[in-house]
């Protein structure tokens, strides 16, 4: 993990930035989206984190099985978790979303059984990190299924959605919010959102990449 | 190529010599198109689509899974000094396929003869769907791979492969609908197309990761 300082203070700046303006600020007003608008500035950071998290995931068990080296693991294992706490959080924020503008808590739409079949994938991935006793066979086997998960991820989040009609925003001939809601109003606080929430799990999971390289330490 | 042509016709060879397997998976395939057919009488055209995949499903996961869970540990050393990795996997992988191909044809046929045959456009129907099952066996080769190296096989063998089949899965039966309303074949090319790179990512990742597997 990055060891400096500063990504924490941007985080930390950004998130409260975010809450702020993404609360208070001015945004335009749409039929039936009304304030809700504003969950673009946290439902949607959740999925650009998660992906980017479970990115940073899959390239860490990557450069395990490249170099066998057991930190290169416990990243790859705290990144998952912390991309499985966001989609789960992406998953919360969407449904109250869904519950205000489609009238539902849950109805089916692609996108909330993609990414419903996404936390799944990555629940197994933790199941099968517990089935095991022997640390480096651990370690080896789930990366194997860590990096084919993501490669079966990626099709899923982004081209089985596009191909049945959805309610979400920009999917099936509904514009998304980049067409005309997203002003540059709203753009000044979605980006630093992003960037924010993003390096926030990135913290997380380096913070429990230290818990765990600790406890392995008084273990040996 | 010639270990790889050895290790084929050493799967057919188990295969044939443990037909008690092979006719596990046929009576499989009949006793659930049986309940389907107590239950329903006369099936729905929709239902005959949603029971044909569930048994192709389950059908699918029980045959790919003793693949490499069979394997003892005495035979898997002798194949890991004596066969390339990629070799030993290109071998599982087309015995899969052909195998699962199998299931597919018998499990149409059973449930044409036993509840009748809705679909209108057969012959896409069985292409589509056998190209959905290329992918099928691509993922469960590889998790039954996994699933064998951990200690509760058979319960991770589900997990582990049932959300990452999802995809395949979505795509087949989109086209296996389009077959059974006869619909212009013309409609499903890009779910075929969509079909066939998802197989594409999954053997190619398969048969990457897989050496990483055998080495123990």
């Amino acid at each position: 993990m990055i060891k400096k300082h500063w990504y924490k203070i941007l985080a930390v700046g950004l998130i409260l930035y975010t809450l702020w303006f993404g609360l208070m600020g001015d945004v335009p007003r749409k039929v039936v989206l009304n304030e809700s608008i504003r969950n673009l500035y946290f439902h949607v950071p959740m999925w650009f984190g998660m992906i980017l998290i479970l990115g940073a995931s899959a390239y860490h068990s990557i450069r395990y099985l490249i170099k066998p080296d057991m930190l290169h693991d416990t990243k790859a294992d705290s990144t998952a978790k912390v991309g499985v706490l966001f989609s789960l959080l992406g998953m919360a924020t969407g449904m109250v979303w869904a519950q205000y503008t489609w009238g539902a808590w849950w109805s089916g739409d692609p996108k909330q059984n993609t990414s419903a079949i996404a936390i799944l994938i990555y629940l197994a991935y933790l199941v099968l990190r517990g089935s095991f006793n022997e640390e480096q066979q651990r370690a080896r086997i789930s990366a194997v299924y860590n990096i084919f998960a993501f490669a079966c991820l990626v099709p899923l989040l982004f081209i089985l959605p596009r191909l049945t009609d959805s309610l979400h925003p920009g999917n099936g001939g509904n514009p998304g919010f980049g067409a005309y809601d997203l002003d540059n109003r709203m753009r000044m606080v979605f980006y630093p959102a992003v960037i924010g929430w993003t390096l926030l799990g990135f913290w997380i999971a380096s913070l429990r990449t230290r818990i765990l390289t600790l406890e392995q330490k008084e273990h040996e | 190529m010639q270990p790889f042509v050895a290790l084929l016709r050493h799967e057919f060879l188990l295969e044939w010599r443990q037909r008690n397997a092979l006719g596990g998976i046929l009576l499989y395939v009949v006793s659930t198109v049986f309940v389907a057919y107590i239950t329903f009488k006369v099936v729905p055209p929709l239902a005959w689509i949603a029971i044909y995949w569930v048994i192709m499903l389950f059908a699918g996961t029980n045959a790919v899974a003793k693949s490499f869970m069979q394997l003892s540990a005495g035979r898997m050393l002798y194949y890991y000094s004596t066969v390339h990795p990629l070799q030993l996997v290109a071998a599982k992988l087309l015995y899969n396929t052909l195998l699962l191909w199998t299931i597919h044809l018998l499990t149409a046929l059973v449930l044409s003869v036993l509840v009748g045959n809705p679909v209108q456009d057969m012959p896409w129907f069985l292409f589509t769907g056998a190209v959905g099952i290329l992918g099928f066996s691509g993922i469960l080769t590889l998790v039954s791979a996994i699933a064998q190296k951990a200690s509760n096989q058979s319960t991770l063998m589900a997990i582990l492969s049932f959300p990452v089949l999802i995809p395949v899965l979505v795509l087949v039966i989109k086209l296996s609908k389009q077959a059974l309303d006869g619909l212009d074949r013309s409609l499903g090319y890009e779910s075929l197309g969509s079909l066939l790179a998802i197989n594409a990512l999954v053997v190619a990742v398969a048969l990457l990761l897989f050496p990483y597997l055998w080495k123990d």
